[in-house]
């Protein structure tokens, strides 16, 4: 495969699998939690470097789920003594990152692991870093994460569809029902710490929340039926990772950052032209009714 | 026959006691209404009986078993307001939601649980609205498709949060009406409610509740002026007098 098509495959890897976390972030009103995690991540790397002293696919994983899963244990802790959810949010993620800050620069020298790489990505370098694997040959490391990651995330989804739309839309009665609410919190945080530490190399901490809040935010414009919102999602981002990458070609420029910008774009054109939520609905059909 | 014994129940929000030395039983096919003022704890000995919210202390049995070795056999309709109605789905599916304890993991529902869902809504005299987004429906029609949901559950015994609220009067009878007919077939029903005026129409047992049960008994007997005064307080006008 040629580098553009690596990236290519990359970035969509990127924009399916958050576009499908990001649909149940979204309904679960966690959006803020997507942030949370993005950011304690690094000190889940950080930390798993220092103590196997590698940079590896399979440590960040365990890494990053470890942090994931502190921060979200953590902010329910301080919430259920009191503290307001967000409050809980933001104290618990900028002081989990900031641990993260301060290990790279005491502790880390002179490694492939910065606070700007952890903050923006760099997608540009990941075709480089390759693996070489029995039949399919080499492969970028980053891209191969992503795979396993996605079918993990997807496997997840579809095998759970119909628990993850109880807890998420009523969790007073999946807990009725016997359905265990508290241990699919968890799950799901895991998902959303996976995706994000994949994702990580390639559009780094602060665009993966573009990626993963804004499709499935423009997703929910266009359906009122949760597995259609799934499918929009995922193709809009991976519409805007692809559209991203060409834009960042044309105009020279970072490639996450288009990436990002170009979910807002896609959202801002939902916003305005959505059948039923969408501002021109308004002004297009003042005739049909709704009843 | 007692379906539910509840011993020495309390439970706290914060710090704060908001239930304590609760102790009742429930038979079998009675109708029951927990009336008190706000902040009486109404919705909690609900949630803490289904244990979606921890108790400080106290036991609740089931059919003479635990709630774990029971769920199947008991139907839970949260407050209306209590979910997100702008969630992507429709009626027909929220009504199916009642029956994925049922139908278990790693499965999808079947076209038998659809019609079994079907025949739910239809019950509640929504079928015409199966495919309608929940956010297009009214606050009506919405606790119709939940009592629906709790309908497809067919258990034995139901607790319902505040059924009656901000429902519309044909909603209002028509659940009234659908729980009439759970009573005469056996089941059991507990309903948070708020509105004294009905009371005495609509439930045939009353748990008087502000914190701690004040009364509790059949309604011709328990629901007094004394007794509905001392657990709202002085500030009360009995609305009989008027």
């Amino acid at each position: 495969m040629t580098y553009t098509a690596w990236i290519l495959l990359t970035a969509s890897l990127v924009g399916l699998s958050c576009g499908i976390i990001g649909v149940f972030l979204i309904l679960r009103r966690m959006a803020m939690m997507a942030d949370a995690i993005s950011h304690t991540v690094l000190l889940g790397i950080v930390t798993a470097y220092l103590i196997t002293r590698e940079l590896s696919g399979v440590h960040m994983l365990v890494g990053a789920i470890i942090a994931g899963l502190l921060t979200a244990v953590l902010v329910q802790w301080f919430h259920s003594r009191g503290v307001q959810q967000d409050a809980s949010i933001g104290v618990v993620f900028t002081t989990l990152f900031a641990i993260g800050v301060i290990l790279i620069a005491t502790q880390v020298g002179n490694v492939h692991l910065d606070v700007q790489h952890a903050l923006m990505g760099e997608i540009t370098f990941l075709p480089w870093n390759t693996i070489h694997l029995p039949v399919i040959g080499d492969i970028p490391k980053a891209t191969l994460m992503l795979i396993v990651v996605f079918l993990v995330v997807l496997a997840f989804i579809i095998a759970f569809y119909k628990e993850w739309k109880i807890t998420t839309f009523d969790a007073g009665l999946a807990a009725s029902l016997g359905i265990p609410v508290v241990l699919m919190h968890y799950v799901f945080m895991t998902l959303v710490s996976i995706t994000t530490v994949a994702s990580f190399d390639a559009v780094g901490a602060i665009m993966v929340v573009a990626m993963l809040i804004t499709p499935a935010a423009a997703a929910y414009l266009w359906t009122d039926r949760l597995s259609v919102m799934l499918v929009l999602s995922g193709a809009f981002g991976v519409i805007s990772a692809i559209g991203g990458y060409y834009l960042a070609v044309w105009i020279d420029t970072s490639i996450s950052g288009s990436m990002a910008f170009s979910t807002g774009i896609l959202f801002l054109v939902s916003f305005i032209f959505s059948p039923n939520h969408g501002l021109m609905s308004r002004v297009v059909k003042p005739y049909t009714t709704t009843e | 026959m007692s379906v539910l014994a509840v011993r020495d129940l309390s439970a706290s929000y914060h710090k704060n006691k908001v239930l304590y030395d609760v102790d009742f039983e429930i038979n079998q096919g009675s109708l029951t209404g927990i009336v008190g003022p706000n902040g009486a704890g109404k919705s909690t000995l609900l949630k803490v009986m289904l244990d979606l919210h921890p108790k400080l202390s106290g036991s609740v049995v089931f059919f003479g078993k635990n709630l774990s070795q029971t769920k199947t056999r008991i139907g839970y309709v949260p407050q209306r307001g209590s979910v997100d109605w702008d969630f992507p789905t429709n009626a027909l599916d929220v009504v199916l939601m009642g029956l994925y304890g049922k139908i278990g993991w790693f499965k999808w529902p079947s076209k038998k649980d659809k019609a079994l869902a079907m025949a739910s809504l239809e019950k509640m005299g929504m079928a015409d609205y199966a495919n309608r987004q929940i956010s297009q429906l009214s606050g009506g029609q919405q606790q119709r498709v939940f009592l629906a949901r709790a309908l497809v559950q067919d258990a034995d015994l139901y607790f319902m949060d505040e059924p009656l609220v901000g429902v519309d009067a044909a909603t209002e009878s028509a659940i009234m009406e659908t729980l009439k007919q759970l009573k005469e077939n056996g089941k059991t029903v507990m309903v948070v409610h708020h509105d004294l005026l009905t009371v005495e129409e609509y439930f045939d047992h009353v748990m008087l509740l502000n914190k701690t049960i004040v009364k509790h008994g059949r309604t011709d007997e328990t629901f007094t002026k004394e007794n509905v005064q001392a657990t709202y307080g002085g500030a009360l006008r009995w609305m009989k007098e008027a």
